[in-house]
């Protein structure tokens, strides 16, 4: 493999990890960016993901079941999510550092439930043979790449879930509600919008696209009761860096730790790698504390 | 309502007198620790662990206890926590007056353990195979030492021919320690090293090592990734196509349990090196593995860390016997001291640094989750706490 094709596979590869943590994070950036709500359950909702990918596989096994597990996974989390923000989440939203304890009270018994329920040990769900291939460049100066399809398949994923997001919110009138609570919680009632509502859409919708992030990460990763914490740490890294509650400031930071770490990688080891990323994000938030995109909303400046 | 409470409390506080006043009341009894994490991200690993040390002291008491006495196990939960397993081994010596304690897993929580079992003169049987370089008087250690697992593994992909060697692990202190002997080995025996990496524990992302292995274009990848990183690692590797058949993979976490919790379509055809495989032929193998169904049920399996915490208990028990007393230092002469004895394992004894005698196998992995012992070591491996090549001058005397 030649320099070019190295480092053209390490941009890939940057793109690809890029995408799982834009899947991973939007959930959180949604639900920070109307409700200022970090909700520490979310790295269950991943996880509640996989083991719905892997029921689905129980009873739909064969080439498709993973396309029908992206869908059951949705709507079981946003369920689920619909549930939290009911129970618990919209009864403490005066008191976010409550919220904050109560939500990882939330994590702490869906993970043991899973424990409970499934084992301590993680449960199998494997790539659908579709996505088993690699393309292979032979020739060029891009001899010896290998593009693996399960990568190309989650990086489309991640595209479509963002453009659907994006068109839901820019282009419907629900939309136009979320973006008018987010601006001005209480004009956009006294306008008649049904705040409360819209609360728990959104919040339901970022827990949703969790779900179906776990049915993805199902495929490159394991599926264990803690498998939400491997993820929840970058998923905050990246909201943070993106500006809190933008989705298109999550997607460039996404991106940015993404490709960030997959080309510090070719210098150094993954663990230095990881202390390189940590030191860079704190730089870049000295310099611009309100992260890579400005949030304008008067929930912030209150 | 206030009343009840204080009901509640003095009944509590009678209760707790009583079990503490237990050990003189009991005569025909005699308390031994079990130490394991029952809850935390170690917990997938130790609760069979616990459960194949619990079969043990059951089947002894079911002959009789030993020196007359039934064996009554007191279990812990060391919490998945270094400091935990020091402090619960601190309440079951000091309070409980435990006789012995069997446990721990992680190296940390042995090395947390250790002044515990100095301090009180009591004795630790630890089942895991570990990273050497460590010789205490106060621990048995039967799990494999670096030159019954790592080195094996080594010599074995030698006599295959595999030149170009890849190394990769978790970031902690054992797979630095046995990477560090196996480059030395690498080194002394004329091979190639072909690339070295570490990943945070945990870590869930390959594909710039991923990228760095199609580049090496090793003969064979040794790896020592711990837990989950695993199913992360294969899972990745399967999707860029190089499937275990393509690039063979010598792994010395991955046991029995593992493959079955991973899928073992994802890793037929990869290698592991333990001194126990639950295939292994004989009789004490047979029995062991269908008493452990019949507890745990039908589709539990068994690996090489049950397996010794199974066997310690019965070591221990023999051991005693021998002395004649529970004493934990004429318990440790008299186990250094009882020759080889059949086990599921085969024929082991403890060695006078306190390690165990064993034989070493590998095993490739079968779609149905159980290993094919495909090589094994010309009989029982004299147990090396300290590499000569990477810790030259260092030896573990302790009897």
């Amino acid at each position: 493999m030649g320099e070019t094709a190295f480092l053209v596979g390490q941009v890939f590869n940057g793109f690809s990890v890029a995408s799982l943590f834009v899947l991973a994070a939007l959930g959180l950036a949604l639900s920070f960016g109307l409700m200022r709500v970090i909700n520490m359950a979310h790295g269950e909702m991943l996880m509640l993901g996989g083991y719905l990918a892997y029921l689905t596989l129980q009873v739909v096994p064969g080439p498709l079941g993973i396309l029908v597990a992206m869908p059951v996974a949705f709507a079981g989390t946003a369920l689920l999510g619909a549930v939290l923000e009911w129970g618990v989440i919209h009864r403490l939203s005066a008191r976010p550092l409550d919220t904050l304890l109560a939500t990882w009270g939330a994590s702490l018994i869906l993970q043991q439930a899973a424990r409970n329920l499934f084992g301590a040990i993680g449960v199998e769900v494997t790539a659908p043979s579709w996505l088993d291939h690699t393309i292979s460049i032979h020739s060029g100066p891009l001899s010896g790449l290998d593009l693996p399809d399960t990568r190309i398949f989650i990086l489309l994923v991640a595209a479509l879930v963002l453009a659907g997001i994006a068109l839901l919110l820019n282009k419907t009138r629900l939309g136009l509600y979320v973006r008018a609570v987010n601006q001005d919680r209480a004009t956009a009632a006294a306008m008649g919008v049904n705040a409360r509502l819209i609360d728990l859409l959104v919040f339901s919708l970022g827990t949703g696209v969790a779900g179906l992030a776990g049915v993805i990460l199902a495929l490159l990763g394991p599926v264990t009761p803690t498998v939400g914490q491997s993820y929840i740490v970058p998923a905050f890294l990246v909201v943070i860096l993106g500006g809190l509650g933008s989705l298109v400031g999550t997607t460039i930071a996404s991106i940015m730790v993404g490709l960030f770490t997959a080309l510090v990688e070719i210098f150094v080891d993954v663990s230095v790698a990881q202390v390189l990323l940590l030191l860079f994000v704190i730089l870049f938030i000295q310099i611009r504390p309100q992260g890579v995109i400005t949030v304008r909303t008067r929930a912030l400046e209150g | 309502m206030q009343k009840r409470r204080i009901g509640f409390a003095a009944a509590l506080l009678t209760a707790t007198m009583l079990t503490g006043a237990a050990p003189a009341l009991a005569d025909g009894t005699v308390k031994v620790g079990v130490l394991q994490s029952l809850t935390g991200t170690m917990a997938i690993s130790e609760v069979p662990l616990e459960g194949a040390e619990l079969l043990a002291i059951d089947e002894i008491n079911a002959k009789g206890g030993v020196l007359g006495k039934t064996i009554v196990p007191v279990e812990e939960d060391g919490a998945s926590d270094p400091s935990t397993f020091a402090q619960k081994a601190t309440k079951l010596i000091e309070e409980d007056k435990v006789v012995t304690v069997f446990g721990g897993w992680t190296s940390s929580s042995r090395k947390a353990m250790l002044p515990v079992f100095q301090r009180f003169h009591n004795l630790l049987w630890y089942p895991v195979q570990f990273e050497g370089n460590e010789c205490s008087p106060n621990i048995m250690y039967s799990g494999a030492q670096p030159n019954q697992q790592a080195l094996p593994a080594l010599t074995w992909a030698e006599q295959k021919g595999y030149k170009k060697i890849f190394l990769l692990g978790s970031d902690y202190v054992y797979p630095r320690t046995a990477n560090l002997i196996l480059k030395k080995h690498i080194t002394h025996d004329g091979l190639t090293l072909s690339g070295e990496e570490y990943v945070p524990l945990g870590g869930t992302d390959f594909s710039s090592i991923i990228a760095e292995i199609q580049q090496a274009k090793p003969d064979i990848i040794i790896n020592t990734l711990n837990g989950d990183s695993n199913v992360s690692f294969f899972k990745q590797m399967a999707a860029a196509g190089m499937t275990p058949d393509k690039l063979p993979v010598m792994s010395f976490s991955i046991a029995e349990p593992e493959a079955k919790a991973m899928g073992p379509s994802l890793l037929a055809g990869s290698y592991t090196s333990w001194n126990y495989f639950q295939s292994l032929p004989g009789d004490e193998n047979a029995a062991f593995v269908s008493a452990f169904k019949a507890k745990f049920g039908a589709d539990s399996v068994v690996d090489d860390p049950m397996v010794h915490g199974y066997e310690d208990v019965y070591q221990w028990a023999a051991a005693v016997k021998k002395a004649g007393s529970f004493d934990p230092t004429k318990v440790r002469d008299a186990a250094v001291a009882l020759g080889f004895s059949p086990s599921p394992l085969g024929s082991v004894k403890f060695a006078d640094n306190q390690s165990m005698v064993q034989t070493g196998y590998i095993g490739e992995l079968q779609p149905d989750g159980q290993f094919k012992v495909i090589w094994s070591s010309t009989g029982p491996i004299e147990p090396q706490p300290y590499d000569p090549l990477a810790f030259p001058g260092k030896s573990c005397k302790l009897h």
